[in-house]
């Protein structure tokens, strides 16, 4: 009469009771599962970003560089036969040489008052340069024989609206010539234009030019001479022995040092770029992703600690020990899963986007991106390992908890007198105050985990926006308060010490200090680098040098001071003594010590007294230019006078280069940024909610019980809302904290030789960061609130805890 | 072996002491906490036997759930050895244990433990889809008289009914010994003689050796033997030369 078919297998391929439990639970907390799972995107969007679109522009600056044959080691000099050239050539290890010559001249842009500054290299006529080609954009390639053709970088091009058929005026050699655009070209070896000397590109003053290498010779006497080569070098070759070989074999003729495409500024500044890009793939996916761990692990240890019970009945029946814990991974991994798919399609998708912008930006030819698997399954596993990170330990304590726990309820919570008692401040405090309190005394360690979660949330807001105020401060720093001057001008040749009243006479010129910069190669052991020691006289009051940890420097009377960078770079520390090979005039070779360090956020750079380097030197307070501080209104005068002057080799503008760094490495910076802090957004809310969540899970039974005794909706929710508050308003200090930690992280993974991030967090980004918790906490709080309103007071009394 | 669904009579038989489905040798059980330590069980010496049907009686906090965790392999004994048949299950390592649970034991808790977020039916599939030779959850609910609430939640349904899923879920995998604490704690004496029959018949048809702690000294005129435990000791054993059947108690 009785039951039953017994079952052959018990083990269907069909969905278990344990499985249902899974998609119950995850269904149940779905706003904390999807709030977490957007952490975990948020990481692996901005790691996958990263990453790709580093791979992405890695492989498209190879392929630029490849097909437009960029030469690998540069050299110039003053004047050398073309004989040398096949010398050179000779060199063991050269694949390929091509002589050149390279001349700055000063430009005359109609509508742009101060004079520009020309690179003009020499390229075949009747065929493509051997090395270093170009890529037409617009127009066409030079014609042998038609005079005064040209090709112009396609930025200044752009610039100034110029487009092919357009003529405009440059200075050779001291004629001013009319010069006709026919085309409009991109080349590896100017990716970036930066002007000699300096550090940034700059769009409107510096123009590349190509011209035919017999009109160019004849307009600078350089026929059949040259003053620039470039080689390539056949696989395997050491750099540093051809380098070698070939500054012996261009010392006669002025060489003025070669090197690799490491010091190569155009290549130099795209590598820091890379660099910057890789330090994004790591820091902040690092950081995001460490965020997550921790959220993962106080929810999951918190539905662990809920479902005690549930687990020791499912080892009463038999369920191993793996079969839970796989339980509770399963749990995990469906968040995270989940996180990192929606990750990794947002995060191809921006690194896509991004590697446009940047191929743009860049003007690469052509860019190439493609979504490499590799990425994904390294993203993949990131989240793993995060998640198994984050939740190992609750996971443990499900997998080591005693069956027989689940013969017992949890014994009743201990409330002890707190503080708040013991100091008799009881009445001070409404009934929901102390409640509040008592709460926050009795599990100190619950408030504290809560604290550092809300905490991470501010700190990673404060690094979404940190880089932004970095950039600000180091422009603020390097043109506002050491480099001073409205105008620096540089000289063809260094002028005699004379000339110093001249520049006083120039029209506006309110101030002049004049300097002395040397070429030179410092070398200290098997390290070397090829610097401009700058000379500076004592009373300077535009070019200051000021230290930017210490806030204040004295040149040393006879030694070199280096930029601490440079130091590190040569690994030198005061007290050690440098070789000092210079690279103009006599060529002497000195031995400097270096006697001072100076803290710097840009460049590699090495001062000198100017009156220890004149004595060196052996030289009279020869100038090679001078740093001026200019009345405004005769500014247009003064750039007239000056671009009638051949010896002037160049002019800068304070102006011009805070504009420069802002279109260049402010403006990636800003967009990198941009994503960051929206994802930081999204970060703060996932924690911050999540905190609010877990509070209310963990107490709605006795929120329930308030409420049947009697309490107002208003009073209970307000226990609980004040503690998120006190929660909130104690992590933001403690978040700004942790902010700089992560700045300086942050900081340090974008540190190049060139540039420096110095660690300083404005007001407004740590009122942004603790606005915008403030703002998820109050949305977190009316989501609970809401929540505590609708409560089923049945059901939540019913429920055993 | 399964439960006769022809119309075979339930045979009234009566337990077979040649074999010991449990033994326990002077078994001891201290909870240590912090500095006080509860002796839950004082030294039990115990045989049950096959087929048998025993209850336990003795006042709260005498040490019956404690000894019936231990029987079911829930927890370990401070001192002492117990067997199941011929095994020695206080050697067994945690595997063998969680083994043993699975394939021999069916437990009814004290405070039920059902999964809040499965349904009464899923429940019971919970036990069944890991047992060896289980009955459909459909029918074990049947036979607790919740046919018609398989789908409800743990929440949707009364204390009474919540404890019969659980009871639901301990016979489900018609378990070589049932193990029930307290199983009709929370039912009106209707309910009770439902679920005291299920409790009867898996014992009587199947051969189930079972024990079941209550407070109710009522229910202890349908076991074979009864057991009385006081202050971690057994203070009296008792044997019924009758056994009443449910309908038959007196509350
Ligand atoms: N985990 C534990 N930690 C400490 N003491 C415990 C623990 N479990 C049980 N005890 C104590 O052991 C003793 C026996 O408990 P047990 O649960 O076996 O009693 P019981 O006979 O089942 O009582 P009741 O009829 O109230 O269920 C009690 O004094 C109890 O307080
Ligand atoms: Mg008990």
């Amino acid at each position: 009469m009785l039951i039953t078919r017994p079952r052959s297998s018990a083990r269907q391929l069909k969905m278990t009771a344990l499985h249902r439990k899974l998609l119950r639970d995850l269904l149940h907390m779905k706003g904390q599962a999807i709030a977490i799972s957007l952490v975990i995107a948020s990481g692996i969007a901005v790691f996958v970003m990263a990453v790709s679109a580093h791979e992405a522009l890695t492989l498209t600056r190879s392929a630029y560089y490849d097909r437009y044959r960029f030469a690998e080691v540069f050299a110039s000099m003053k004047r050398a036969p073309l004989t040398l050239a096949d010398r050179i050539a000779q060199i063991p290890g050269v694949a390929q040489v091509e002589p050149r010559v390279v001349m700055d001249v000063t430009l005359d842009i109609e509508g742009l008052s101060e004079p520009a500054i020309g690179r003009m290299i020499s390229i075949p006529a009747d065929r493509r340069p051997g090395l270093n080609d170009v890529y037409l954009k617009e127009g066409r390639y030079i014609e042998p024989y038609h005079p005064n053709e040209v090709l112009v970088s396609d930025t200044f091009v752009e610039a100034h609206g110029l487009k092919p058929g357009d003529s405009f005026e440059a200075i050779l050699n001291g004629n001013r010539q009319t010069l006709h655009i026919v085309g409009v070209a991109l080349s590896p070896e100017y990716v970036l234009q930066i002007r000699p000397g300096e550090i940034i590109p700059d769009k409107k003053r510096f123009a590349i030019i190509w011209m035919d290498e017999r009109e160019l010779d004849s307009a600078f006497d350089m026929e059949g001479a040259f003053n620039n080569i470039t080689l390539t070098l056949l696989r395997g070759t050491s750099e540093r022995e051809v380098i070698t070989r070939l500054d012996d074999l261009i010392e006669p003729y002025g060489g003025a040092g070669s090197h690799g495409r490491d010091e190569q500024l155009s290549a130099r500044f795209l590598d820091d770029e890379l660099k910057g890009l890789r330090a994004n793939a790591i820091v902040s996916p690092t950081i995001f992703l460490s965020v997550a761990v921790f959220l993962l692990h106080v929810v999951i240890t918190r539905v662990i600690s809920t479902q005690r019970e549930q687990i020791a009945a499912l080892k009463a029946f038999g369920y191993t020990h793996w079969e839970v814990g796989l339980h509770y991974m399963q749990f995990v991994m469906v968040i995270t899963t989940f996180g990192a798919i929606v990750g990794i399609a947002a995060g191809g998708w921006l690194g896509k986007a991004i590697t446009g912008f940047y191929a743009e930006f860049y003007r690469f030819p052509e860019y190439l991106y493609r979504f490499d698997l590799r990425v994904v399954a390294i993203a993949l596993s990131m989240s793993v390992i995060a998640a198994v990170i984050g939740t190992m330990s609750a996971v443990r304590q499900a997998v080591l908890l005693p069956p027989a726990e689940a013969m017992r309820p949890a014994p009743p919570a201990q409330f002890r007198e707190t503080l708040m008692e013991r100091l008799g401040l009881s009445r001070v405090f409404s009934a929901s105050g102390r409640m509040i309190i008592r709460e926050l005394e009795r599990r100190p360690w619950k408030a504290l985990m809560s604290t550092v979660g809300i905490a991470f949330a501010v700190a990673v807001l404060i690094l979404g926006r940190f880089a932004v105020d970095a950039f600000d401060y180091m422009m603020d720093f390097q043109y506002f308060v050491t480099q001073r001057q409205d105008v620096s001008v540089t000289f063809v040749e260094p002028l005699s010490a004379d000339s110093q009243f001249e520049l006083q006479q120039l029209p506006g010129v309110l101030r002049s200090e004049t300097y002395r910069a040397v070429g030179a190669k410092l070398r200290h052991e098997h390290r070397y680098r090829n610097v401009a020691i700058l000379g500076l006289s004592d009373n300077r009051e535009l070019y200051r040098l000021i230290d930017a940890r210490e806030h204040q420097t004295k040149l040393p009377k006879n030694g070199l001071m280096l930029s601490d960078k440079l130091a590190e770079v040569l690994h030198v520390e005061v007290g050690d003594t440098l070789t000092v090979e210079v690279l103009e005039g006599e060529r002497p070779t000195w031995e400097v010590p270096v006697e001072a360090l100076i803290y710097e956020f840009q460049g590699t750079n090495a001062y000198m007294s100017r009156a220890a380097l004149d004595d060196l030197l052996r030289e009279e307070g020869s100038i090679s230019g001078a740093y001026l501080r200019v009345d405004g209104t005769k500014l247009d005068t003064l750039y007239q006078q000056l671009k009638e002057t051949p010896r002037v080799a160049g002019v800068l503008l304070k102006d011009a280069a805070l504009e420069g760094f802002q279109e260049t490495v402010a403006e990636n910076q800003y967009i990198m940024q941009g994503f960051n802090t929206m994802f930081a957004c999204i970060i703060a809310f996932g924690v911050v909610y999540n905190t609010a969540r877990i509070s209310l899970s963990e107490r709605s039974r006795e929120m329930g019980t308030l409420r049947v005794i009697g309490f107002t909706r208003l009073e209970v929710s307000s226990i609980l809302l004040g503690e998120l508050a006190v929660i909130t308003l104690a992590a933001i200090p403690v978040g700004f904290g942790v902010g700089y930690l992560f700045a300086v992280a942050l900081a340090k993974g974008f540190e190049t030789e060139l540039f420096r991030i110095p660690i300083v967090l404005s007001p407004e980004t740590l009122a942004f960061a603790a606005g915008v918790t403030i703002i998820a906490s109050v949305i977190s709080g009316l989501i609970v609130r809401r929540q505590i309103d609708h409560m089923d007071l049945v059901s939540v009394l019913k429920q055993k805890e | 072996m399964s439960l006769s669904s022809d119309s075979v009579p339930a045979l009234v038989q009566s337990p077979d002491t040649s074999v010991t489905v449990f033994a326990t040798e002077d078994v001891t059980k201290v909870y240590e906490m912090g500095e006080v330590e509860v002796q839950a069980l004082r030294g039990v010496d115990l045989e049950l036997f096959e087929r048998e049907f025993v209850v336990l009686l003795g006042p709260s906090g005498s040490g019956k759930s404690t000894l019936l965790n231990i029987l079911g392999g829930l927890d370990m004994p401070t001192t002492g050895i117990v067997r199941y048949r011929d095994q020695e299950i206080t050697a067994f390592d945690d595997a063998a244990m969680t083994r043993y649970r699975r394939d021999h034991v069916g437990f009814v808790f004290q405070f039920y433990n059902l999964i809040p977020s499965l349904t009464a039916k899923e429940n019971v599939a919970l036990v069944t889809e890991v047992a060896l030779n289980p009955m459909e959850p459909e029918d074990a609910l049947g036979l607790v008289g919740l046919a018609d609430r398989v789908d409800h939640f743990p929440a949707q349904l009364s204390g009474g009914e919540q404890q019969r899923v659980a009871i639901a879920r301990a016979i489900a995998k018609q378990p070589d010994v049932l193990l029930c604490d307290e199983p009709t704690g929370a039912l009106d004496v209707h309910t009770g003689v439902v679920v005291l029959e299920v409790i009867d018949r898996i014992n009587r048809e199947l051969g189930t050796t079972t024990a079941v702690i209550t407070h109710n000294a009522a229910i202890s005129d349908m076991a074979h033997r009864v057991i009385s435990m006081k202050d971690g000791r057994i203070s009296d054993v008792r044997t019924n030369d009758e056994r009443l059947s449910p309908e038959q108690l007196e509350w």
